[in-house]
């Protein structure tokens, strides 16, 4: 491996924030949490990406819209899907929480707390749209894998809850 | 190759793909949208867990031969799933018991696995164990909604119980494969999962007002390859489009 005198982060971490999760297009990957390292070496960059479920149809587009984001700024790239450590959405940066809240998805609680949504019906998911916690689960699982929905019992509105994976 | 390891990833992959084939035909058939959506939500889970068990299986072959090749082009008795994941989706509490019988072992399996030394094992099984337990906890869910539910609901659930009761056991036996891998410390020895398991159905049903099925007759042979009339028919939906225009890929 070649070491290089520059700091790579402040070279890749702008490249790779400019690609977004193609499900949730407010969120980049790096808020996601799924790259897991890129290091140049002799001018390609690799990157670990990670999966955030097993089924995730995104991942292949995620790892093309990479190799054509560093692309674009001169590099040409590798992209390696591997899958330990398993991703959890404690890697989810808080900054992506906010962007998934402002999105209109309800970002996920602690594991214990998404138990008790999950299971046994506690009220204690925000609703996205205007902040009430009486809200309801309408299914474990929303439109995507990684969500569950969400019905809101005061202004009424359905939303999505990004269910925590530990 | 390594032909027992190789073997022993089909023994377990080819469960996820089959039962992911099966909750898969609900997608627009499920009996309320919710439910059709978790139904093709938990298929996607597993066949992505099947992907990445093909894909180890696939580099272990190295003969050319690519996930693709391994899932769909194979005859029937050359998979090796168990009985219990290819019987149909009779009803809604068929679907549901059939789903929650291979959930429970599915968890504990996973769990075992974890510790493997095939750390590409090990590392697919801490994968995929979190999206089992969010499938345990919907079928679950069902399992007490419909037993103790309406009468009809209790009655359906019941009678998909007993039917499907015959095809649990062959969970814990054994192949040469998988009694090679348990040896050299990274397979599962299901054999010691056996209690656990109906320890937790039982919990469920009992939960659930449903009765346990008493029968100590089961059905075997998935695991050697010899299956049930609804193999082929299954097989040829899964295969048809890898079949008409080779090469496809997922």
């Amino acid at each position: 491996m070649t070491t290089t005198e520059q700091n790579i982060d402040d070279i890749l971490v702008p490249i790779l924030e400019q690609v977004s999760d193609p499900e949730i297009p407010v969120l980049s990957i790096m808020d996601m949490g799924v790259v897991r390292s890129a290091v140049i070496e002799n001018n390609t960059v690799k990157v670990q990406i990670t999966p955030t479920y097993s089924g995730c149809p995104a991942m292949d587009v995620i790892g093309d819209d990479i190799k054509a984001a560093l692309k674009h700024a001169g590099y040409d790239s590798e992209v390696e899907l591997i899958l330990h450590p398993a991703w959890t959405t404690d890697w989810i940066t808080p900054r992506g929480r906010k962007a998934l809240e402002d999105y209109g998805i309800a970002a996920p609680l602690g594991p214990e707390a998404d138990k008790d949504v999950l299971l046994h019906g506690k009220r204690f998911v925000k609703c996205t749209n205007c902040g009430s916690q009486n809200t309801r689960l309408v299914s474990q699982f929303g439109s995507t894998a990684c969500k569950a929905q969400f019905q809101c019992d005061d202004c009424q509105e359905p939303f999505d809850y990004f269910k925590c994976l530990k | 190759m390594k032909q027992n390891l190789y073997n022993y990833i089909l023994g377990i992959a080819d469960n996820s793909l089959i039962l992911g084939q099966r909750m898969g035909e609900l997608c627009g058939h499920g009996p309320s949208l919710e439910t059709d959506i978790a139904c093709t939500n938990i298929s996607l889970d597993l066949f992505g867990q099947v992907r990445s068990y093909f894909q180890y299986a696939s580099k272990l072959a190295g003969d050319g031969r690519t996930e693709d090749d391994i899932a769909m082009l194979r005859q029937e008795r050359e998979y090796v799933n168990v009985l219990l994941v290819e019987q149909p989706n009779t009803d809604f509490a068929y679907t549901i018991a059939r789903h929650f019988l291979f959930d429970v072992y599915h968890l504990l399996f996973l769990t075992e696995l974890e510790k493997s030394k095939d750390l590409t094992l090990s590392a697919i099984a801490k994968k995929c164990i979190k999206e089992v337990r969010y499938h345990e906890r919907f079928t679950s869910d069902w399992m007490k909604r419909l037993g103790d539910g309406t009468a009809e609901s209790k009655a359906k659930i019941q009678e998909a119980i007993n039917d499907l009761w015959t095809y649990t056991d062959e969970l814990f036996h054994q192949t040469k494969a998988d009694k090679a891998m348990v040896a050299e410390g990274i397979g599962v020895d299901v054999t010691k999962l056996k209690d656990a398991y109906y320890e937790k159905v039982n919990e469920v049903l009992t939960e659930a007002t449903l009765e346990t099925p008493e029968s100590k007759y089961f059905q075997k042979g998935g695991k050697k390859g010899i299956h049930t009339e609804h193999m082929g028919y299954l097989l040829a939906e899964l295969q048809y489009m890898q079949r008409a225009y080779p090469n496809m890929e997922w």
